[in-house]
């Protein structure tokens, strides 16, 4: 039995080796009684993805005016200030660090950013989709068990069921899309289709379409780390298949949860406030 | 895989003990896996009409007589009907039900069951099993005040803004917080996510995924998912939660799950954030799951209640069920009750 553990742990190391990623000697742990690797618990990004996934400087707001000398923030979020400044990164694509868009796409992300206050449909809480879903600034759990998996998130209750049999085509379109995984030695390989085309990357107006599947690897790299990518296929939207990469955190507060965040009463003032018996002043709408 | 393992261990030992042991599927840590998708929809109703008052169950000829109206009525519904018919009248055409007298739903939404729940081929009448009546107890005069507010915007349609001239004038549509949170998106109706968990008119599959340390019940209505701390603890008082915080333990093969820190609107209606419910999942056979629980909120009924009943596994998949993202209804019950007021005023001036 011992030799057999040995043997086991062995195998394991050399896998770990072979990824690129893995701490020395640094074995991930395994389900209770199978050899699937664990990746459950309370997960998050750190960084300025959330903010926009390309490289990027930072710059005064989400959304921008003419100003007499410079561009301004527009005046529905002015009052935030330097709060509602877009902090600089160095952008999660591999390679060029920048999305390669086709020249019609291109255009449409630009309108997106300049118009980005009505458009960006995570203001509304619409589920943000994968892979934006990943790196909001809000943790997410991975509840696992032994041929089956399930991703809370805490933005809007998003979740997604991960089947591990190939389920067939999508059969509708979804916010959250269809996910089908598959292991890759101790990577979880995850095909995500049949998303809908409201969802973004980020809140810089990156964008797909329906046609988009995403191609997610979820690799465990240390006890509290695993190392995200995920490859973009979408031939309407780019001219040719980018990926993105970044660390994922475990969170290490002995009584980190997913709390609740719903979000939906959080935008009804926003959606349906000028529909009201006796509505609030909306100063902001011209 | 869960059959293999079972398979397994009776092949490796050949105790009684250990027979008795893989009678059910298990986890490779060895706790019964209840790792599945149910269909939690039944005809039997929460509450026992009253007209069955203590009785529990029906006779099988009862049951299927049932079950044979049901789809009788089902399929006079979905039977073909003149594409060239007139509108409802303004105001509905006076019928109940969940058609809302307006034509709202039709039979092709619904999925609310085909037979009554039945344990060991006894039909029941409730789902409810105490109070012996099959009905939750009385509401205190608090949890009666809590389930008026509740039902404001259940005014009768009759197709005019008639609140304009009543009282202060205020009406069931003045606001979007005032519509039901199932209206509003923010949890499913029916109790469906609970807890309690009961049977809705639709949406009523369920998904488990069960972990060693952590267990989650996917909810279908609002894409609900409870996430289950196995011996863990609750959270300070302050710490609340649309469905509250749930807690749970394996009592031999049974998975109890206690659920306490609910914020001020549990989905059961009309509860308060004193409601504590306590869920029981044991194995029945290889497709069904019984689901039992006990409710109890001084500030709400003048006792506690409880039931169970049979959550047959179920092939289906659970597709995404986003709600907030087409909920265009919200924005037309406001613009429409705004325009019926302006109507309404400008008939009497």
């Amino acid at each position: 039995m011992s030799r057999f553990l040995k043997s086991l742990t062995l195998g394991a190391t050399l896998l770990a080796c072979l990824s690129v990623q893995a701490e020395d000697d640094w074995v991930a742990p395994r389900i209770a009684g199978t050899e699937i690797p664990d990746l459950s618990g309370i997960w998050q990004a750190i960084g300025s993805a959330h903010w926009d996934i390309e490289r990027h400087l930072a710059r005064p707001a989400l959304q921008l005016r003419d100003g007499p000398a410079v561009p301004v923030p527009h005046q529905r979020i002015l009052a935030l200030g330097a709060l509602g400044a877009v902090p600089a990164g160095m952008g999660i694509i591999k390679g060029s660090g920048t999305i390669p868009y086709t020249a019609e796409a291109l255009a449409i992300r630009d309108e997106n950013r300049a118009d980005y206050l009505n458009r960006d449909p995570a203001i509304k809480c619409y589920l943000p989709g994968v892979p934006r879903s990943t790196y909001m600034p809000f943790p997410f759990q991975i509840v696992q068990g032994h041929d089956s998996m399930f991703i809370v998130y805490e933005f809007a209750n998003a979740d997604r069921i991960l089947y591990f049999e190939d389920p067939g085509p999508a059969p509708v379109d979804s916010w959250m899309g269809q996910s089908y995984a598959q292991w890759d030695g101790d990577t979880l390989v995850v095909e995500v289709t049949g998303q809908m085309p409201d969802t973004w990357f980020d809140r810089a107006g990156n964008h797909h379409s329906a046609s988009m599947k995403v191609v997610e690897r979820w690799t465990p790299t240390g006890p509290n780390h695993m190392q995200y990518e995920a490859t973009i296929h979408d031939e309407e939207t780019f001219t040719e298949p980018w990926t993105i990469s970044l660390p994922l955190y475990r969170r290490m507060e002995p009584d980190a949860r997913i709390m609740d965040f719903k979000c939906v009463e959080f935008v009804e003032e926003l959606m349906y406030g000028k529909w009201r018996r006796n509505p609030l002043p909306r100063g902001w709408e011209e | 895989m869960r059959i293999t393992f079972a398979a397994l261990l009776i092949v490796f030992s050949g105790s009684a003990f250990a027979e008795a042991e893989a009678d059910q599927p298990r986890t490779p840590w060895g706790t019964p896996d209840f790792t599945g998708t149910y269909d939690t929809a039944t005809l039997t109703p929460v509450q026992r009409p009253n007209y069955y008052a203590d009785q529990l169950y029906v006779t099988k000829e009862q049951a299927e007589e049932r079950a044979q109206q049901t789809a009788q009525a089902l399929a006079a519904n979905n039977a073909k009907k003149d594409p060239n018919r007139e509108a409802p009248p303004e105001g509905g055409d006076g019928s109940p039900g969940a058609a809302g007298n307006v034509g709202g739903y039709n039979t092709f939404w619904i999925d609310n069951g085909e037979t009554l729940n039945s344990f060991d081929g006894k039909f029941r009448t409730s789902i409810i099993t105490y109070p012996e009546n099959g009905r939750r107890p009385g509401l205190t005069p608090e949890g009666t005040a809590r389930i008026r507010a509740l039902y404001r915007s259940f005014a009768r349609n009759d197709g005019t803004a008639s609140w304009v001239h009543r009282g202060d004038g205020a009406g069931p549509y003045d606001n979007p917080e005032h519509l039901t949170l199932a209206d509003r998106c923010l949890q499913g109706f029916s109790s469906t996510g609970g807890p309690p968990m009961m049977p809705a008119l639709y949406n009523n599959h369920k998904k488990i995924v069960q972990g060693p340390d952590t267990i989650v019940i996917l909810v279908e209505m609002v894409h609900d998912a409870r996430t289950i701390r196995l011996n863990s603890e609750h959270p300070p008082d302050d710490v609340r939660f649309w469905m509250g915080d749930s807690i749970g333990w394996w009592e031999d093969d049974a998975l109890v799950i206690e659920t306490t820190n609910f914020n001020d609107t549990p989905a059961q209606a009309p509860a308060s954030r004193h409601l504590k419910v306590v869920e029981r999942f044991e194995r029945l056979d290889n497709r069904n799951l019984k689901y039992s629980f006990e409710v109890e909120d001084p500030s709400t009924w003048q006792d506690r209640w409880a039931g169970d009943y049979v959550w047959p596994e179920s092939d289906e998949r659970i597709f995404e069920y986003a709600c907030h993202e087409g909920n265009y209804a919200m924005g037309n019950i406001l613009r429409g009750a705004r325009r019926l007021e302006r109507e309404a005023l400008a008939a009497t001036e």
